[in-house]
């Protein structure tokens, strides 16, 4: 057997995966978010016509949509900066000299990760009840009065941010402590010699090393927080006044609640040229920046 | 700064931290062993006054929990054996068997990563229904088979190994894979265990593709069962908790077994490129 018919048959399986059940869909949906593939086409395929633009002509006077994709924009645009700060926060925590036990605190900081998405929700849906919550009981104390976290129509989606933050932050923790350890001690010790303060080193020494590193968690983490699915599902069902629909809870319910997979195959496609959008955006400004403080 | 205050302020806020990070946790399993309806109380109670299982065994009995569990079990172990298999055997070829195109397709594959799962998933189910696939565990099993993540993992680690290893066994005649089987898989150890943890957790905590694909509850994993429960809002704040310790612990208790090897295989996936 030659290394290169082996190398062929060693691929096989993974590229026979990722066409079959991966590649092949996507290419599907393009073509299904052309059609009006509903309830009745489901039934018989003879009931499905080509619609070309019109699901997305139509996503695009549908308010529903529109407020859907506000909601995420919401989502992203509080809580990945709200995430990141955490991270970095706690990163830095993690690596200043003075700080003990740090193995337990890394542990400690970086458990809600691997816990399961929606039995935390679960939790979090308890703990900011209303009446019995910890949330208002601690508020309580403080003297500020019950808010209605999960119920009102403002509050719900600051409640599902605080509780992405709590589950997510752990991760680029542990991307940011590796990058600022990568950061050679001497850099820090020619800064002290100068008389840097504390946040000045941070400034000046940290926060440029470590500005790669940044960018790639904060698109990362942006990619991810437009995928918001399974915390609304869970916390507020889309509510309260659909003051928590995603764009792709909104997809779910079109394509497998109303079987209107030629509309909900358009979102999602929608969704996806948005955060292609988005995070070419971010690469961009963010290599012009780059650019600018070299010259 | 004074450095001892600078050293109380640091510590204080690591310890605020971790009390953030930990409460819901324990407050869960507190809660769980409460007796029915006890929870709902002002000030709401922290510690079991009369610990109990009965929301354990509630759950066993009544709300086919074994099921749920039973099914995690499979579906999440299922994943990982397989896309174990494929992810290193393409990982390893990429890495040190030469082909034309070879650089090519993997930065093709690498693409991929920049859509999202969800697109797949409505022509996946026309797909699966037409087969008749629909509410099968094959139905979640198979797309996660391989992941151009885990290809990627392997092929950095298996860069690494010597290149004059392989070629004295291919000397010695060895087939490429006998010495895929008995050379490099034992090197490969350390990628094997990261990538099994991560694919396992991955796979357990699952929502979205399962959730559609699943239609009926004898196949139901934990986090469909707790997101079912928890729509119907029957059942009462302590079974709920029960229900979500037993959907937590497996993992959490994984993960603190193999700490090392998960942060390892998040900061290799991290380094793109």
């Amino acid at each position: 057997m030659s290394a290169r018919r082996a190398a062929w048959l060693f691929l096989a399986p993974a590229l026979l995966v990722l066409g079959v059940f991966f590649l092949i869909p996507v290419l599907g949906a393009l073509v299904l978010s052309f059609t009006d593939y509903d309830l009745y086409a489901l039934a018989d395929l003879h009931n499905l016509r080509f619609v070309a633009l019109g699901n997305y002509w139509a996503l695009l006077h549908r308010p529903a949509f529109w407020a859907a994709l506000g909601h995420t924009f919401y989502f992203v645009a509080v809580g990945v900066p709200l995430s990141l700060a955490a991270s970095l926060g706690a990163a830095l925590l993690l690596h200043s000299r003075l700080a003990r036990c740090k193995a337990f605190f890394r542990t400690a900081l970086f458990a809600p990760v691997v816990t399961t998405a929606v039995a935390m929700a679960v939790v979090w849906r308890y703990l900011f009840n209303t009446r019995y919550g910890w949330a208002n009981h601690l508020l309580g104390m403080l003297g500020i009065h019950p808010v209605d976290w999960l119920g009102d129509p403002h509050w719900a989606m600051p409640t599902i941010i605080l509780f992405a933050v709590w589950k997510n932050f752990g991760y680029n923790m542990i991307i940011l402590l590796a990058g600022l350890q990568a950061i050679p001690v001497e850099l820090y010790e020619a800064a002290r010699i100068d008389g840097a303060s504390a946040w000045r080193q941070f400034r000046h020494v940290s926060l440029p090393l470590l500005g790669p590193t940044l960018l790639m968690v904060a698109i990362l983490t942006v990619s991810g927080y437009f995928q918001l699915f399974a915390e609304p599902y869970v916390m507020t069902e889309g509510g309260p006044l659909e003051s928590t629909t995603s764009v792709l809870y909104l997809m779910y319910e079109d394509g497998f609640q109303w079987w209107n997979l030629g509309v909900a195959s358009a979102e999602a496609f929608v969704l996806f040229l948005v955060m292609f959008a988005v995070t070419a955006a971010m690469l961009r400004l963010s290599s012009r920046e780059q650019a600018g403080e070299a010259a | 700064m004074n450095p001892r205050l600078a050293k109380a302020l640091v510590n204080g806020l690591l310890l605020g931290g971790a009390l953030v990070a930990l409460f819901p946790l324990a407050w869960m399993l507190a809660v769980s062993f409460m007796p029915p309806g006890t929870s709902n109380a002002l000030p709401p109670p922290l510690w079991p006054a009369n610990p109990t299982l009965d929301n354990y065994r509630q759950l066993f009995g009544h709300a086919g929990m074994w099921r749920y569990l039973l099914n995690s079990l499979l579906i999440s172990g299922a994943i990982t054996l397989l896309s174990l298999a494929c992810n290193l055997l393409a990982g390893y070829a990429f890495a040190k068997l030469r082909f034309a195109g070879r650089e090519r397709l993997f930065r093709m594959l690498l693409g991929l990563l920049v859509i999202p799962a969800q697109v797949a998933m409505l022509p996946l189910f026309l797909m699966f229904k037409y087969t008749g696939l629909v509410d099968s565990y094959a139905g979640v099993v198979l797309p996660g088979m391989a992941t151009v993540l885990g290809i990627f993992l392997v092929r950095q680690y298996a860069r690494g190994l010597p290149d004059e290893l392989l070629e004295a066994a291919r000397i010695d005649g060895a087939s490429e894979l006998r010495i895929f089987v008995c050379v490099v898989l034992p090197l490969l150890r350390p990628v094997v265990a990261t990538l099994a943890i991560l694919t396992f957790l991955t796979a357990w905590n699952d929502f979205m593709w399962p959730l559609i694909e699943l239609t009926g509850q004898g196949h139901y994993t934990l986090p469909l069962g707790l997101a079912s429960l928890a729509r119907e809002h029957t059942e009462g704040t302590e079974q709920m908790m029960a229900g979500s310790v037993l959907t937590v612990l497996p993992v959490l208790v994984l993960f603190l077994s193999m700490q090392r090897h998960y942060l390892d295989g998040l900061l290799m996936g991290s380094v793109k490129g």
